[in-house]
C-alpha cells in the first residue's frame, strides 16, 4: 500500500491522498495527490462558484466518497467506514456552517445550536466538560459571539447575521476538532463579515480546532494561515 | 442521561409550525374516523336493538314463508304478512304437549301511523325482550274484556295519550287511513313501561276488540259475534286468523321436534322458526350491506391519511434544507426517516384521536333523538376497545404510509448529504 512520507511534527488533522473525484470518469471534478492540514489550522480554499467547493466539502465531511484516493480526519479513513460509521464521525469531530439559512425556523435559538449535542453523546460530554452544562455552553458561545441575551429566542425572528452567529455556535459547541464553514460571510456585509471572521477565527484558536473554510472572495485572504486556490485541487482546471 | 435527541419531539415542534395544513390534515382523517366509529356504531347498535327486541321466545310461527321474512313482519314490524294463520291452528299448538305459553300476534292495523298488535293478555305475561326482561307498566293495566287498549312507552308520548283516553283504530298501516272504525271508540287502560325496542310504538289491543272494530269496516272479514261485548276475548278470534303466534316451551329439549312437527302440519302449511336462527340469517343478509358501508367507511380513511401522504409529500422540497441541516450535526438518515415518519404518525394519530372525540360529541348529541325516532338504543357512547383499536390501526396506517415520503427524505438526504439544493 502506497503511504506518503509524512515530515515530522502533529500528525495532520485532515490529509487527501491521491484524491480523485467526479461525476464523469473521463473528467474528473477534484484531483488532489496530496493535501494535509494541521491542527489548529486557519485554511482558505478559494474559489469560484461551480468550482467544486461544496463537492470538496462533502468529501471532506465523508458525506461523498471518493472514486480513488483517500479522505483521513484525525487519522481515520473515512472511506474505511460504514455509512452510519461516518454519521458518527462527522457529527463528533466536525461543526458545519452554511452559506445560508441554517438554522431549523421551527426550534428556538437555543435548541438549534444544543443539536449537535442531542445527536452526539461526544459534543454532549465535551461541552458539559467546558462549561458544567451544554445549555450553559450555548448560552457562553451566543455571548462570546455576540449575540444579545435580548435577541429573539425564535430562530425563525433573527437578521442573517444574527442567525449565522448562532450556526458558529452551533458548530463549536462540544468543541469539535475541525469547523467546516461554506460561505459563511457571503450573504454580511463588509463590516459584519469581518467580525463574523474575527470572533469564529477567535472561538477556534480558543479551543484550537481547525477551521476549513471556501468562499470566492479574495479580500478574505489575508485573515487565513493558509490559502489553497480551488485550481490546485481540480488537476489544473479552472 | 440519553444523548438520542427525543426525534419525535422534533416531530412535533416542526408539526406545530406548519399547524395550518397538520390542523386541516388532522380534519381529514378525523371526519374519516367519525364516519367509521358512526357506521360501526349504528351497525352495533341495531344488531343489539333487534336481537334485545324479542327474549324468551322457543318459536315463532306464521305462515308459509321465509324465516327472515316472518321475523321481519312479526317481531319488527317491517313488511307486510302476504298470508294468515287459522285460529284453529293456533289453538292446536298452544295446546300441544310442552307447550308453556301462546302468544297470538294479529297485525295489519294503525292508529295514527302506530301499528295495532291484536293479542292477549298473555302478552304482558310472558313477552320477553332485552336480557330476558318483562314488560312492565308504568301507569293503568293490561287490557281486559272491555274495548281497551295498552299503548307503548313512545305510542304513548308521541300521541300524547293517557290512560283513559279514547282512541279510534284504522284499519289498514299508515296515518292516513280511509277507513275509520268510528264506532268503537277503544279505552286505553295502559301504558308500558320503554324498552328500547318496536315494542315501545305499537298499540295493543285484545284480538276481541280487534274484531270488533273490523265488524263495521269489513263485515264480511269476521262473522259478527251474537252479543256485542261482554263475552270472553279469543271467541271472537276463533272463527278468524291471526298473523302469528309464539311459543314459549317447557324445555329448549322440546324446540326442534316441535318446530318440524308444525313446518310438516298436514292441515294448513306453516313455518315455524327459532327467533335467534332468523335473526342469523338476516344479519347475514344485512351483513353485506353493512361491510359495504364499513368499507365506504374505511375507503374513507385511507382517503383521508392519503391526503396527509401527499400533504407531507408536498413538503419534502422546501424541507430538504431541513434535512441538510439535521444531517450537519449529526442526524444520521436513518433518523430522518424516523422524523418524517414519526410526523405521519403524529398527524393520523392525533387525527383518529380527534375523530373519536367527535364521534363521542355526536353521538352524545344524537342518542336520545336516534333512539326516538328509530327506538334504536346507543350502545357505547364512550370510547371503549373498539374506538382504541382504530386509533391504533388508523396510527399505524399512517406510520406505513409515512415511510414512502421517509424514504425519500432519506434518499434525498443521502444523495445531498449536508449540500443544500434550492
Amino acid at each position: 500500500m502506497m503511504h506518503d512520507a509524512t515530515q515530522n511534527g502533529p500528525p495532520p488533522v485532515l490529509a487527501a491522498t491521491r484524491l480523485r473525484f467526479g461525476w464523469q470518469p473521463s473528467a474528473p471534478l477534484l484531483d488532489i495527490p496530496a493535501l494535509a492540514i494541521a491542527p489548529g489550522e486557519k485554511v482558505l480554499v478559494r474559489g469560484a462558484s461551480g468550482s467544486g467547493k461544496s463537492t470538496l466539502l462533502n468529501l471532506f465531511a465523508g458525506i461523498l466518497t471518493p472514486v480513488t484516493g483517500t479522505v483521513s480526519l484525525l487519522g481515520t479513513d473515512l472511506s474505511a467506514l460504514r455509512g452510519a460509521e461516518r454519521d458518527r464521525f462527522r457529527a463528533e469531530h466536525l461543526g458545519i456552517i452554511f452559506q445560508l439559512f441554517n438554522l431549523l425556523p421551527y426550534l428556538p435559538v437555543l435548541d438549534n445550536v444544543l443539536l449537535p449535542c442531542r445527536f452526539s453523546a461526544r459534543r454532549l460530554a465535551r461541552a458539559r466538560a467546558s462549561d458544567g452544562s451544554e445549555e450553559a455552553a450555548a448560552h457562553r458561545l451566543l455571548a462570546e459571539l455576540g449575540l444579545p441575551d435580548a435577541a429573539p429566542a425564535s430562530a425563525a425572528q433573527l437578521s442573517i447575521g444574527q442567525q449565522q452567529r448562532v450556526a458558529a455556535a452551533r458548530a463549536l459547541i462540544g468543541n469539535p476538532e475541525i469547523v467546516i464553514a461554506d460561505e459563511p460571510t457571503s450573504a454580511l456585509d463588509e463590516d459584519s463579515r469581518a467580525a463574523f471572521l474575527a470572533l469564529l477565527q477567535e472561538e477556534c484558536e480558543r479551543v484550537n480546532a481547525t477551521l476549513i473554510m471556501v468562499s470566492h472572495e479574495r479580500s478574505l485572504e489575508p485573515l487565513f494561515d493558509r490559502v489553497i486556490p480551488m485550481r490546485e485541487l481540480t488537476g489544473g482546471t479552472p | 442521561m440519553s444523548t438520542r435527541f427525543p426525534i419525535a419531539r422534533l416531530a412535533l415542534r416542526s408539526i406545530a409550525s406548519r399547524r395550518a395544513s397538520a390542523a386541516l390534515t388532522c380534519c381529514a382523517v378525523a371526519l374519516s374516523v367519525l364516519l367509521v366509529l358512526g357506521v360501526q356504531e349504528m351497525r352495533e347498535s341495531a344488531r343489539q336493538s333487534f336481537a334485545s327486541t324479542i327474549a324468551g321466545t322457543d318459536l315463532l310461527v306464521g305462515p308459509r314463508t321465509s324465516g327472515v321474512n316472518l321475523l321481519l313482519y312479526a317481531v319488527f314490524r317491517i313488511g307486510q304478512p302476504s298470508n294468515n294463520v287459522s285460529w284453529q291452528s293456533y289453538e292446536r299448538f298452544a295446546a300441544a304437549p310442552g307447550v308453556d305459553w301462546s302468544i297470538p300476534l294479529s297485525l295489519g292495523d294503525s292508529y295514527r301511523g302506530h301499528a295495532v298488535v291484536g293479542t292477549t293478555e298473555a302478552y304482558f305475561r310472558h313477552f320477553r325482550y332485552g336480557r330476558d326482561s318483562r314488560l312492565e307498566m308504568t301507569a293503568g293495566q293490561a287490557f281486559g274484556a272491555g274495548t281497551e287498549a295498552v299503548l307503548g312507552a313512545a305510542a304513548a308520548r308521541e300521541l300524547d295519550h293517557d290512560v283513559g283516553d279514547e282512541i279510534v283504530i284504522a284499519h289498514g298501516l299508515g296515518a292516513t287511513s280511509f277507513l275509520k272504525h268510528d264506532r268503537h271508540p277503544v279505552t286505553v287502560t295502559g301504558i308500558l313501561a320503554p324498552t328500547g325496542t318496536v315494542a315501545d310504538r305499537a298499540v295493543y289491543v285484545s284480538l276481541a276488540t280487534l274484531d270488533r272494530v273490523h265488524e263495521t269496516a269489513t263485515p264480511s272479514f269476521a262473522p259478527a259475534p251474537a252479543d256485542d261485548g261482554g263475552h270472553d276475548h279469543g271467541t271472537a278470534a276463533e272463527s278468524g286468523e291471526i298473523t302469528a303466534f309464539l311459543l314459549g316451551l317447557e324445555s329448549r329439549v322440546q324446540v326442534l321436534r316441535l318446530q318440524r312437527t308444525i313446518n310438516e302440519y298436514a292441515d294448513e302449511p306453516l313455518t315455524a322458526v327459532i327467533p335467534a336462527v332468523a335473526l342469523f340469517e338476516l344479519w347475514s343478509v344485512i351483513g353485506v350491506a353493512e361491510n359495504a358501508l364499513l368499507a365506504v367507511g374505511a375507503l374513507a380513511v385511507l382517503t383521508g391519511l392519503v391526503g396527509m401522504l401527499v400533504a407531507i409529500l408536498g413538503t419534502l422540497n422546501e424541507r430538504r434544507r431541513e434535512m441538510a441541516i439535521l444531517r450537519s450535526v449529526g442526524a444520521r438518515p436513518r433518523q430522518v426517516f424516523l422524523l418524517l415518519v414519526s410526523e405521519a404518525g403524529l398527524l393520523a394519530g392525533a387525527g383518529a384521536l380527534l375523530g373519536v372525540a367527535l364521534k363521542t360529541a355526536v353521538l352524545g348529541a344524537l342518542a336520545s333523538p336516534i333512539q326516538t325516532r328509530t327506538g334504536i338504543l346507543l350502545e357505547s357512547v364512550w370510547p371503549g376497545s373498539a374506538e382504541a383499536v382504530v386509533v391504533a390501526v388508523v396510527t399505524a396506517a399512517g406510520l406505513a404510509l409515512g415511510a414512502l415520503p421517509a424514504w425519500r427524505a432519506y434518499r434525498n438526504s443521502l444523495a445531498d448529504g449536508m449540500t443544500i439544493r434550492l
